[in-house]
């Protein structure tokens, strides 16, 4: 199955498969960020615009502990991708730290203001931590050092990034993980937060906790996804770039399809998203001249608009009952 | 009634748009003030603000902040009194400042334009984007709150790939094209009969063109802003307000709501779509590419550092938002003289900025490159974004909230309430 020598005309049915990894993968990267939204929003009732922003800080982070540091390998013996497991791991501590810095100093302050009120000082921060990560510590020309870097394998006549894979396997691990977590004595105060703030409290939840933990865990999955998403077959090319902001807003759309507050609709939505991005990207490549360049990029929009139109609180999430 | 400022005797006197008569000396003052600015008159120049913001540089950013703020007050409309909190006010800008090339630009054979005279491009780019305004309503009247500004964000995205696919219109890449200049003509002849982008002499008055465009641009606004003042107060205005204060309620009171938030997105894209074709026309040429995120993220940031649902805070807000960079970028200057000079604190500026190659320093003033002394341009993103957070945490209501609390101050002074 592995091997350069498998090199087989590529069929049609190939391409269908090649296609098919690629979008799972880039579905993954949606809904990890999805999923982070969905943490934050389900807690603390924020939309977090920075999570993008965020994504990318973590994988500044990844590369500040792993090559500027050189962090694991010069306390630990070992091989290299164990080495850089334990940086992304340390970055995605230092992601979860950011990200309890945050809400402590500025969303909870704000708590009981409007809604948009906490949206806007998110995008204030994702304008701040945007800067710092292409101006100040100039991402763009970083190196994340990837062990399989640009490496792929032949399934069949289909060739598959090991990237791809590793980000699929990401997610799922980040999915059962959270799904587990849920169960946790933790995880059930913060189901029970996310249900009613004032009745959890009553009942000895410290909610604050809840939110501290839950920007934590929504920056981590954030600093996975930005790691994830700045490898090699993705646009980006190995380092994080510019363009890298513009993939994280385009996880929003995953949020809404799902819907703003369900775990499930991350999942869901940032697949279909992924999906329906690099599908029209392969397929309906033919009609760029119409479309114009780069049209697989405004599909997760359309699509988002279409379900939402359909379906207003998107595809899993509560709908919220009106009263006068 | 008189001597008592607070105490309406008649649903005309509170519905009044200047109740007091000490509003409408200080509006008249603040409007002479405005006009004299542009020259070097003797008692206008000792004013605190005024006296440079009339010199040509600063005139400029002002011209900027008037075009912002008709795009502002429109965004108030829709966001602070109709409550629906738009984040796509840059594609209307778009939609209209494209409408304005399309009609007034010049054509080539690789570019769209009919070169019509002004008096025809600029209306219209206001009704195209209240067009689209209209086709977008009914999408925003199936969703609300946090869903609506995401929806509104894929808006802008699709915007910006449709200025890619119509290039045309757009003018090719990241070039742009340029803008049909801000002259009245009537017709297609060569000459203009009123000159907006030339220096020239006007009755007794030798003007150049950022006065001349300033004293256009200010005519405009404060057409906008009392257009919008009055909207507030009219039976449209009162049928927003019910809908952002409760939406079911007001459709029990038989509010339409299909209907007022219909017309709420025409009326604050046509203004957004007016202000769009100013800027893109002063500015001579944009690279499409300039209507992101970011501008829409700018005006809803306006709306809430100048206080949401007022005239005068839209205003305000926009002075502040279009301004500080300016006197953040002086203030970086005027540090990096005092590090080169030897007065008191010259040591510490010395660590801050970096004026020379080898110095140490946080902010970097020569250089423009990407890296860890920051360029001046990445300073003040961030301050920008400092700003929004500060705001919002200190000063919810905004600058007009603030300008409440010293109204209050002073007519209780000298108790507390």
């Amino acid at each position: 199955m592995i091997g350069v020598l498998a090199q087989a005309s590529t069929t049609d049915f190939d391409i269908f498969v090649q296609t098919f990894f690629k979008a799972t993968a880039l579905g993954s990267l949606y809904s990890l960020l999805a999923l982070g939204f969905v943490l934050v929003y389900k807690s603390t009732q924020t939309l977090n615009f920075a999570q993008g922003a965020m994504a990318l800080v973590g994988a500044w982070f990844l590369s500040l502990v792993f090559i500027d540091w050189d962090f694991p390998a010069r306390w630990l013996p070992g091989p290299n991708w164990l080495h850089w497991i334990i940086a992304l791991l340390v970055a995605a501590a230092m992601a979860a730290v950011m990200g309890m810095a945050i809400e402590k100093y500025t969303i909870r302050p704000m708590i009981g203001q409007p809604l948009f009120s906490m949206a806007m000082i998110t995008l204030a921060l994702e304008v701040i931590l945007r800067t710092i990560s292409f101006d100040a510590v100039n991402l763009t020309t970083r190196s994340l050092g990837v062990p399989w870097g640009t490496r792929i394998f032949m399934l069949g006549g289909a060739r598959v990034a090991w990237s791809y894979i590793a980000a699929t396997a990401m997610a799922l691990l980040a999915f059962v993980a959270i799904w587990r977590f849920f169960k946790t004595r933790m995880g059930i105060a913060m189901r029970a937060t996310s249900f009613d703030q004032e009745a959890a409290m009553a009942q000895g939840i410290n909610v604050s906790r809840v939110f501290s933990i839950a920007w934590a865990s929504g920056a981590s999955l954030a600093a996975f996804a930005g790691v994830f998403a700045s490898m090699s077959p993705w646009p980006s090319g190995g380092t994080a770039n510019r363009d890298g902001a513009f993939f994280v807003f385009r996880a929003l759309p995953a949020v809404v399809l799902g819907g703003l507050d369900s775990v499930v609709g991350a999942l869901v939505g940032g697949m279909i998203i992924g999906f329906s991005e690099i599908y029209a990207g392969q397929y309906l490549a033919n009609y760029t001249g119409v479309l114009g360049v780069g049209y697989q990029q405004v599909i997760p929009y359309l699509v988002m608009l279409v379900g939402l139109l359909v379906r207003p609180y998107g595809l899993y999430g509560t709908v919220e009952v009106r009263r006068v | 009634m008189r001597g008592r400022p607070g105490l309406y005797t008649s649903y005309e006197a509170e519905a009044a748009l200047l109740p007091t008569r000490t509003r409408k000396v200080a509006l008249g003052l603040l409007i002479l003030v405005l006009v004299l600015m542009p020259f070097s008159l003797p008692v206008i120049d000792q004013i605190p603000f005024v006296r440079f913001l009339g010199d040509a540089p600063w005139l400029r950013v002002v011209n900027r902040a008037l075009i912002f703020c008709i795009a502002a007050l429109g965004l108030n409309l829709l966001a602070g009194l109709a409550g629906q909190v738009s984040l796509g006010h840059a594609f209307f800008m778009g939609v209209g400042a494209y409408t304005a090339v399309l009609m007034g630009g010049v054509s080539t054979p690789h570019l769209w334009g009919w070169g019509l005279p002004m008096w025809l491009w600029l209306p219209a780019s206001g009704v195209v984007a209240a067009g689209v305004g209209i086709l977008v309503a009914p999408a925003a009247v199936r969703v609300r709150g946090l869903y609506l500004a995401i929806t509104t964000i894929g808006l802008v995205f699709i915007g910006l790939h449709l200025s890619r696919v119509f290039e045309e219109i757009a003018g090719p890449g990241a070039l742009g094209r340029k803008w049909p200049k801000l002259q009245l003509r009537l017709w297609k002849e060569e000459e203009p009969f009123l000159d907006f982008s030339g220096n020239g002499h006007w009755f007794w008055f030798d003007v150049n063109r950022t006065q001349k465009t300033y004293y256009f641009l200010l005519a405009l606004l404060v057409l906008f802003a009392l257009a919008a003042a009055n909207l507030a107060r009219s039976r449209t205005g009162r049928s927003w307000a019910a809908i952002r204060d409760r939406d079911v309620a007001a459709e029990i009171m038989g509010v339409a709501e299909f209907r007022a938030k219909t017309t709420a997105f025409a009326i604050s894209s046509f203004y957004a779509g007016v202000a769009g074709a100013l800027l893109a026309s002063m500015v001579g040429q944009m690279n499409p590419e300039a209507w992101n995120l970011l501008l829409s993220v700018e005006f809803v940031a306006i709306l809430l550092i100048g206080g949401m649902g007022r005239v005068s805070g839209a205003i305000m807000g926009t002075f502040f938002v279009v301004l500080s960079p300016r006197f953040v970028e002086q203030f970086i200057g005027w540090t990096a003289d005092q590090a080169e000079g030897d007065g008191l604190f010259s040591g510490f500026w010395d660590l801050l900025v970096v004026v020379g190659s080898g110095d140490f320093g946080l902010i970097s003033v020569t250089q423009q490159a990407l890296g860890f002394p920051l360029p001046a341009s990445a300073l003040d993103e961030i301050i920008y974004g400092v700003l929004i957070i500060v705001f919002l945490l200190f000063e919810p209501l905004g600058l007009f909230g603030i300008w409440v609390k010293v109204r209050n101050y002073w007519k209780g002074w000298p108790f507390s309430y």
